[in-house]
């Protein structure tokens, strides 16, 4: 009784969340922007004369029983949905009634996104490229949480967010350049396979050090505020890099310094082989957002709709109000981490099977459409038929074009040439002059000097 | 207290003069006159800086560097070392902030702000206290431009810290751990030796298009007082500064070490006749080689020094270049006078740092070799 009461205090804020999602609409009327009481302001003037806890650190009323608050994990932050797992709307006042042609562009960017990502896996497997990421089972949060973006937002992800990009209207060639690392590639053939940027599209390079990008997405949404452009940034995660000192440090700095800021945790139950139940003890990640003071939602992953209105409203009030959300979308990977793990070692085929069969996001969003007749048998032949072919094409010419010119080694170190760098440059190329047939020269562009 | 009084007077005085390149050595004791230095144009009004502080102040408003901001521990009331006194009334709260306790949050929001285009400039409260922003610095901060083809960068962050020793700093107040950086290609680490040269190398870092490691030896803050000039102005990095000109021993160092190579080079001309050459290396990355290889192949002798323990430090990686380049132009092993293999000690730091006593004894082992 008390412990429920305590639990319903901790999740109070999480709660008057939900409520306020629910009342988007109204809000929406809202446009012009408010600027956040911060918690300082909240404190009452110290005045020694109450009974009551005159504490800078807390706001808070005394209590004069012993009770430890019990964390709720078996019953959680609820999670919020719009369409059951058949693709029936729930609630008719949450669906965000888009277009057919909005749902039509969702539904063939996540399927053209799983073409493209069977097809690459495959090419790991034949040594075509030397590593892959699929993204399986995630599709849903990567575009329904674009689709909500604008397209001036910057987009820090960790390395599963492909479909984002994809959505944003990155060319499949420049997919498959960054994955060939070939001379087409605009990351200049300098990282592995999935590690993708693009200026344009305002994407973030993705790096390989997990969590690092949280703290920079909360120093680039300060800067974003200070310039006062609307402009928002979204920074996407798993559940294992939350358990960075990194993603506490984003979260933090990002409630304290206010920033327009929506953090996006992919909660898909695995950070390689380690179940979530290794990972952290506590009510997954959304239930860590009040203890930074921010407005925090958990929602089905696998519902397109879902991650769609969570993000749209998020964004709409981060922007408004310069205060961090984080949103947790939970969903399952299907497929393995990487090329380089096989999950059968520490999972079972039927529990993948489950996933991929009963609850997909990319099943779930053709049962929508098809109930409203705007997709048929025939379209999703000829769709697949068409993407497959496009995917091929791309990929052929990717693999048909050489690498980058071995000079390129050297550039972007700095800015600007070192003369260090110049003399390692110079000596590189006197040393595969003359031992030239020792190096794969032939698979690059000319090696101009 | 005697033990102070006993460091400082080995430190010597510290009212720095800044003699003019090429009139040889100048002894630094009781001048009570300071000279500009020579890069300032010396008709440009001056004005004596509050009692010695290497207070960043960017006057008048630098709009060449768009959107900036100040950060770290503390910084909002003026920082621990006074170092940004007056900024926050003066630029308001929005551009000078206190972060959490948190220095990976700090370089990393830094990181990101530089990403969005603004000149972020993040202090550390202690070098000591940097390595948990060393992911941070090195595998993003210095890998941004070129792991992302150029499309991203984040050229305008600049980081600062206080470094070196103080006296009784002990473990955790006095590293130099410039070393770990050098190590790192994609920033720059800077440190400076004087105010004149904290404010142009400072504004040189603010300005370049690279994340750099601004490293101030805190020992400088109360101790040194010259004559800044009130205009900005930059003193060019990787570009080493010849002190005192010398034939036959070349000595570098950087920050504070750079005032006991000073009495070291009076003491060797004065007691051995030995003709010192001066370097202050300024910049450690990307470092230059051109100058200190010239030097010594005038010379034909090095002796380099630092606070930092000496395997590994800095001074290994100079004396490789150097005897590669100019091996035959030596006439004496290089010699290295460091920190001990320890961490930095409280009570034995007298015995601890590299002295001019010890700097002098290699001096006359590399003239008798």
């Amino acid at each position: 009784m008390a412990a429920v009461s305590s639990m319903r205090k901790m999740y109070g804020l999480c709660f008057h969340a939900v409520r306020q999602t629910a009342g988007r609409k109204a809000s929406r009327l809202l446009q012009h922007r408010a600027f956040r009481v911060t918690a300082v302001h909240q404190q009452q003037p110290f005045d020694s004369s109450l009974e009551k806890p005159q504490f800078p650190g807390a706001s808070a009323e005394f209590v004069d029983h012993l009770e430890f608050i019990q964390p709720n994990v078996i019953s959680g932050i609820p999670i919020y949905r719009v369409m059951d797992r058949q693709g029936k709307i729930v609630n008719p006042s949450e669906d965000p009634q888009l277009s057919k042609e909005t749902v039509l562009n969702f539904y063939q960017n996540m399927t053209l996104l799983n073409t493209m990502d069977r097809i690459l896996y495959e090419s790991q497997r034949q040594g075509r490229i030397s590593f892959y990421m699929t993204n399986y089972g995630e599709e849903g949060t990567h575009v329904g949480s674009a689709a909500a973006l604008d397209p001036n937002d910057l987009v820090f992800g960790q390395y599963r967010e492909a479909g984002v990009l994809m959505y944003r209207g990155f060319p499949l060639d420049l997919f498959m350049a960054q994955c060939y690392a070939n001379a087409d590639d605009l990351g200049k053939g300098r990282q592995m396979p999935v590690h993708y940027g693009s200026r344009d599209l305002n994407f973030v390079t993705i790096s390989s050090p997990l969590a690092t990008q949280l703290p920079q997405a909360a120093g680039a949404a300060y800067a974003m505020k200070r310039e006062n452009l609307n402009r928002a940034v979204i920074c996407y995660f798993g559940e294992g890099a939350a358990s960075e000192g990194d993603a506490h440090a984003g979260l933090n700095f990002s409630a304290t310094l206010e920033c327009p800021l929506i953090f996006f945790c992919r909660n898909n139950g695995y950070a390689i082989s380690t179940p979530t139940s290794e990972q952290y003890r506590g009510d997954g990640i959304a239930a860590r957002g009040p203890g930074y003071g921010m407005l925090s939602i958990r929602v089905d992953g696998n519902d397109v709709f879902a991650v769609y209105n969570a993000t749209k409203e998020a964004r709409r009030r981060a922007v408004a109000e310069n205060q961090p959300f984080l949103i947790e979308a939970m969903t399952y990977r299907i497929g393995h981490h990487s090329t380089s793990d096989d999950s059968s070692a520490y999972r079972s085929v039927d529990e993948v099977n489950y996933w991929d069969k009963q609850d997909h996001p990319i099943s779930r969003l053709r049962h929508y459409m098809t109930a409203r007749g705007w997709w048929s048998e025939d379209d999703e032949r000829s769709w697949r038929k068409q993407s497959r072919k496009t995917v091929m094409e791309a990929f052929e010419r990717a693999e048909k074009r050489l690498k980058p010119n071995p000079e390129l080694l050297f550039t972007d170190v700095y800015q600007e040439m070192t003369p260090n760098l110049d003399k390692q440059r110079e000596s590189l190329w006197r040393h595969v002059q003359q031992y030239k047939e020792h190096y794969p020269l032939d698979l690059y562009d000319k090696y101009q000097h | 207290m005697a033990a102070a009084a006993r460091f400082f007077s080995r430190r010597a005085n510290f009212k720095l003069s800044l003699s003019a390149v090429g009139t040889g050595a100048h002894s630094s004791f009781g001048a009570a006159l300071l000279k500009p230095s020579p890069n300032c144009n010396s008709r440009t009004k001056t004005q004596r800086r509050h009692a010695a502080h290497f207070t960043f102040q960017p006057d008048p408003v630098p709009t060449q560097y768009g959107e900036w901001f100040i950060f770290g521990e503390d910084v909002a009331f003026g920082g621990v070392f006074r170092c940004t006194v007056g900024l926050r009334d003066k630029y308001g709260k929005d551009r000078v902030f206190n972060t959490p306790l948190c220095e990976q949050g700090i370089v990393g929001f830094g990181i990101g702000a530089a990403v969005a285009g603004a000149t972020a400039i993040a202090e550390i409260q202690f070098a000591d206290y940097i390595y948990p922003a060393f992911d941070q610095i090195v595998n993003e901060a210095a890998k941004y431009r070129y792991r992302s083809g150029n499309l991203f960068d984040c050229g305008s962050l600049t980081i600062r810290a206080p470094w070196g020793c103080v006296g009784h700093g002990s473990l955790y107040h006095s590293q130099s751990p410039e070393a770990f950086f050098a190590h790192c290609p994609g920033i720059k680490v800077v440190i400076p030796r004087s105010p004149v040269q904290a404010k142009g190398l400072l504004l040189s870092c603010i300005a370049d298009k690279n994340p750099c490691i601004f490293f101030e030896p805190k020992i400088l803050y109360r101790a040194a007082v010259e004559q800044v000039p009130e205009e900005p102005y930059t003193i060019p990095l990787s570009q080493a500064e010849i002190l005192q000109e010398g034939s036959d021993v070349t000595l570098v160092t950087w920050g504070t070490q750079i005032h006991v190579m000073k009495e070291v080079a009076a003491m060797a001309q004065e007691k051995l006749g030995v003709s010192c050459e001066v370097i202050d290396l300024q910049t450690i990355l990307p470092w230059d080689t051109e100058t200190i290889c010239k030097s010594v192949v005038k010379t034909g002798r090095l002796l380099i020094s630092h606070e930092a323990p000496i395997t590994g430090g800095f001074a290994a990686e100079i004396s490789s270049t150097v005897q590669e380049e100019c091996f035959l132009n030596l006439e004496a092993p290089i010699s290295r006078v460091c920190g001990y293999d320890t961490p930095f000690p409280h009570i034995f730091e007298p015995f601890y740092i590299p002295d001019k006593w010890k700097c002098f004894e290699a001096i006359k082992k590399m003239i008798n070799y």
